[in-house]
C-alpha cells in the first residue's frame, strides 16, 4: 500500500441485507488534504464515514491509515476522530472537560492538559471559555468546541459528518471559510461528508461524488464542475440544463445533436461508444448560455426558446424557458446587457460548444 | 370567561388536591407527631413527654432494627440499580419497535398481581418443599431438602423483585433520551467501555438513577409484607415494630414515635442522596 497517503481504502463493501450501502469504494487521501464526499442523502456516505471511524465493519475490503491496516482496530484505538452531525458534545461536562476528555484517556498530566486545552481554544477562536457549559454557547461556538475536542488530540485523520447542517445560512457561509482555514492551520487531513455541493466545492482539495454506494467521480472541485465524468455529476454539481436528442455527426471529440424540435446543436463528447443515430443528452450550464439576436459568435451554436417566466434573485436571477417541451434555465446578468423579457417571448440562446457536454442517453 | 368564573374553576380544580394534601397527608402526620409526644400516665390521663423517643434509644432492639432496616434498604436499592441498569439499557437502546413495547410490558406483568401474591410466588420457589429445593435434590446436588426462605437473602430477593419496575421505568426514560452519538463520541475520543460508562452514560442517566433510587428506597423502607413473609424470626423489619405497637400492644404513642422516626430517616436519606449526587428534586422528578 502507498504509505505516503493518510488514508487509503480498496474495494470497501458494506451490505445491509441485499443492498450494498457502500459498494466497491476505493480511495486515496494524501496527507494534509481536505477531502469531501458529496452525495444525496441515502447514497451511503454516512455508512462510509462510520466504516472509517470504526463504528461499523466492512464486509469486504481494507482500510489503511498511514499504511496501517485498520479493519480490526476498535474506534478508541484509531488515530481518527470524528465531528458528529449534531456534534455530540458531552452535556454533563464543561467545555474544558469536553476537550480534556481525550487527553485524559491518553494519561496526559493535568497541568499539561490545561495548557493544551487553553491553546486549542485559542486556536479555534474561543479563548477562556473552559468553564462554560456547552449548552450556554451559540451554534457556531459549539461547532468550534467540537472541532477543538478532536484537534487537540492531533489525529491523523479528522472525519466530519455534515457538521454545518444545523447552522443557519449566514453562519454556515462563515464556518465554511473558517473550517478551510483551520484545516490549513492544523495541517490535519479532513474527510468531510456533505450533501451540500457548495460546502464541498468551497472547502475541498478533492471531492468524491457518491451515488448508490459508488464513487461517480473523484476530482478537484473545478474539474468536477468543468468536466463532469457522468450525467449524474453534471446534474448534481452546479446547475445544469439537460437537452435530449439524437446524434447526427461525430467529429474531433465534438458531437452534433438534433434536438426533438429539429434544431441541431453542438457539445463536447463526454462518453465513448456513441455513434450517429444514438439517443444522447447534452448538458449545458445556465451560466454558459448567452442571449443573442441573429448575430452569432464564431463557433457558437444556438437554439430557439420560449420564455416561461423570469425569476429575480439579484445576482442569481434566471429565466425559465422551454425548447420543444424541454425546460431550459439561463442566467440573467444584472449588468444591463440582458434584454427585457416577457412571458411567451421568443429568444435565442447561444453557447460555446466546448462548454457543453454530451453523454449517451440512459447513462445516469 | 370573567374573573370570578376563572377563580371558581381554579378552586374546583384545586379542591381534590387540597383535600388530599390536608386530609390524607398533613392531618394524619401532624396527628401522629402529636401522639408520639404524649405519655400515658394512667388509662385516662396523658402528659407531654419524650418517653417514647427515649424508649427507642434505650431499647437496643428498636434502634438495631431501625439501623438494620435502613442498611438493608440501601443495599436493596443498590442491588436493584445494578440489576435494572442493564435491563433498562437493553430496552432503551438495543430493543427496537415491537420488542421494546413487549419488554416494557414484561416488566409490568408481575404488578398485575398484588404484593401478597408475588411474595407467595417466591415462597413457592424457595421454601423447603419448594421447586428449587426439589430440583436440587433431583439433580443429586444436595442430600435432603434445603430451606431457602426465612433469611435475609430471601428478603432482599423479594424486595429487589418488588422494586425493579420502579427503577427500570425512570432509567429507560432517561436513557431513551440520550443521543447515540454521545456514546460513539466517548469511544471515538479514546475511551474504553468502563470510561464511557463512567464519564458519559452514568452522568447522563443521573437524574433517572437518583429518582429510581429514591422511589425504590422509600418503597423498600416502608414495605411490610415481603420482609414479614419471607424473613425469618431474626429478620426483623422496622414496619413490623410499628405494626406491633399499634395493633398487638395497642401502644399508639410508641407506634407513632417509631413512625415519625421512620419518616425522618427516609427524608434524611433522600436529602443526603440528592446532596451527594448534586441533583435537585425538581430535576429528578421532572
Amino acid at each position: 500500500m502507498a504509505t505516503e497517503s493518510d488514508l487509503s481504502c480498496n474495494g470497501l463493501i458494506r451490505r445491509f441485507g441485499k443492498t450494498a450501502a457502500v459498494d466497491h469504494i476505493s480511495l486515496d487521501v494524501p496527507a494534509g488534504t481536505f477531502f469531501s464526499i458529496l452525495g444525496p442523502s441515502g447514497c451511503g456516505k454516512t455508512t462510509l464515514l462510520r466504516l472509517l471511524a470504526g463504528f461499523d465493519k466492512p464486509d469486504e475490503g481494507d482500510i489503511f491509515i498511514r499504511g496501517q491496516r485498520m479493519n480490526d482496530v476498535p474506534p478508541n484505538k484509531r488515530p481518527v476522530n470524528m465531528v458528529f452531525q449534531h456534534l455530540a458534545l458531552f452535556p454533563t461536562m464543561t467545555v474544558g472537560d469536553n476537550i480534556g476528555y481525550g487527553l485524559k484517556r491518553r494519561k496526559v498530566p493535568a497541568a499539561e492538559r490545561r495548557k493544551r486545552i487553553a491553546r486549542v481554544l485559542e486556536q479555534v477562536g474561543l479563548p477562556g471559555l473552559e468553564q462554560r457549559n456547552p449548552q450556554e454557547l451559540s451554534g457556531g461556538q459549539r461547532q468550534r468546541v467540537a472541532l477543538a475536542r478532536c484537534l487537540v488530540l492531533e489525529p491523523t485523520l479528522l472525519l466530519l459528518d455534515e457538521p454545518l447542517g444545523a447552522l443557519d445560512l449566514k453562519l454556515r457561509e462563515q464556518m465554511k471559510v473558517e473550517l478551510k482555514h483551520l484545516q490549513k492551520q492544523f495541517g490535519t487531513t479532513f474527510v468531510y461528508i456533505t450533501h451540500d455541493q457548495s460546502e464541498a466545492m468551497v472547502m475541498s482539495d478533492q471531492v468524491a461524488v457518491m451515488k448508490n454506494g459508488r464513487f461517480e467521480q473523484v476530482a478537484p472541485p473545478e474539474e468536477l464542475y468543468r468536466e463532469p465524468a457522468t450525467p449524474f455529476v453534471a446534474g448534481f454539481v452546479g446547475d445544469n440544463n439537460r437537452l435530449s436528442g439524437e446524434v447526427v455527426t461525430l467529429a474531433d471529440n465534438m458531437a452534433d445533436i438534433r434536438l426533438d424540435n429539429g434544431e441541431v446543436v453542438r457539445g463536447r463528447l463526454a462518453a465513448n461508444g456513441l455513434s450517429s443515430g444514438d439517443r444522447a443528452e447534452l448538458y449545458v450550464r445556465p451560466e454558459s448560455l448567452m442571449f443573442t439576436g441573429e448575430a452569432l459568435k464564431d463557433g457558437f451554436c444556438a437554439m430557439q426558446a420560449k420564455v416561461l417566466t423570469t425569476l429575480f434573485d439579484g445576482a442569481n436571477s434566471r429565466v425559465e424557458a422551454e425548447n420543444g417541451g424541454q425546460p431550459v434555465f439561463a442566467r440573467l446578468p444584472q449588468d444591463g446587457t440582458a434584454p427585457r423579457l416577457t412571458t411567451g417571448a421568443e429568444i435565442r440562446l447561444a453557447w460555446d460548444p466546448k462548454l457543453a457536454r454530451v453523454y449517451g442517453a440512459g447513462q445516469s | 370567561m370573567n374573573a370570578s368564573a376563572s377563580r371558581l374553576s381554579l378552586w374546583l380544580l384545586l379542591t381534590p388536591f387540597l383535600l388530599w394534601i390536608v386530609l390524607l397527608v398533613l392531618v394524619p402526620h401532624l396527628q401522629m407527631l402529636r401522639v408520639s409526644f404524649q405519655v400515658r400516665e394512667s388509662w385516662d390521663t396523658l402528659a407531654w413527654g419524650l418517653e417514647q423517643y427515649q424508649n427507642f434509644f434505650s431499647e437496643s432492639y428498636y434502634w438495631r432494627t431501625f439501623v438494620r432496616t435502613g442498611v438493608m434498604s440501601l443495599f436493596t436499592t443498590f442491588l436493584t440499580l445494578l440489576i435494572a441498569f442493564p435491563i433498562a439499557w437493553y430496552i432503551a437502546r438495543l430493543a427496537r419497535g415491537r420488542s421494546k413495547g413487549i419488554l416494557f410490558l414484561a416488566c409490568l406483568i408481575p404488578f398485575w398481581a398484588s404484593e401478597l401474591v408475588r411474595t407467595y410466588g417466591w415462597m413457592i420457589l424457595l421454601r423447603e418443599s419448594g421447586l428449587f429445593s426439589s430440583w436440587l435434590q433431583a439433580l443429586g446436588w444436595v442430600d435432603g431438602p434445603v430451606e431457602m426462605l426465612y433469611n435475609d437473602v430471601a428478603v432482599i430477593i423479594g424486595l429487589v423483585y418488588n422494586g425493579l419496575l420502579f427503577m427500570v421505568v425512570p432509567l429507560v426514560t432517561t436513557l431513551d433520551g440520550m443521543d447515540e452519538n454521545l456514546v460513539e463520541a466517548g469511544y471515538d475520543l479514546g475511551g474504553g467501555h468502563a470510561t464511557v460508562l463512567r464519564e458519559v452514560v452514568i452522568p447522563w442517566a443521573m437524574p433517572g438513577i437518583v429518582s429510581g433510587c429514591i422511589v425504590v428506597f422509600m418503597l423498600t423502607l416502608g414495605s411490610y409484607l415481603t420482609p414479614i413473609l419471607m424473613g425469618g424470626k431474626d429478620s426483623a423489619w422496622f414496619t413490623e415494630q410499628i405494626f406491633t405497637q399499634f395493633i398487638t400492644r395497642f401502644n399508639w404513642e410508641q407506634g407513632a414515635a417509631l413512625g415519625v422516626l421512620l419518616l425522618v430517616l427516609s427524608s434524611l436519606m433522600v436529602w443526603l442522596g440528592l446532596k451527594l449526587t448534586g441533583q435537585s428534586l425538581r430535576k429528578v422528578m421532572g
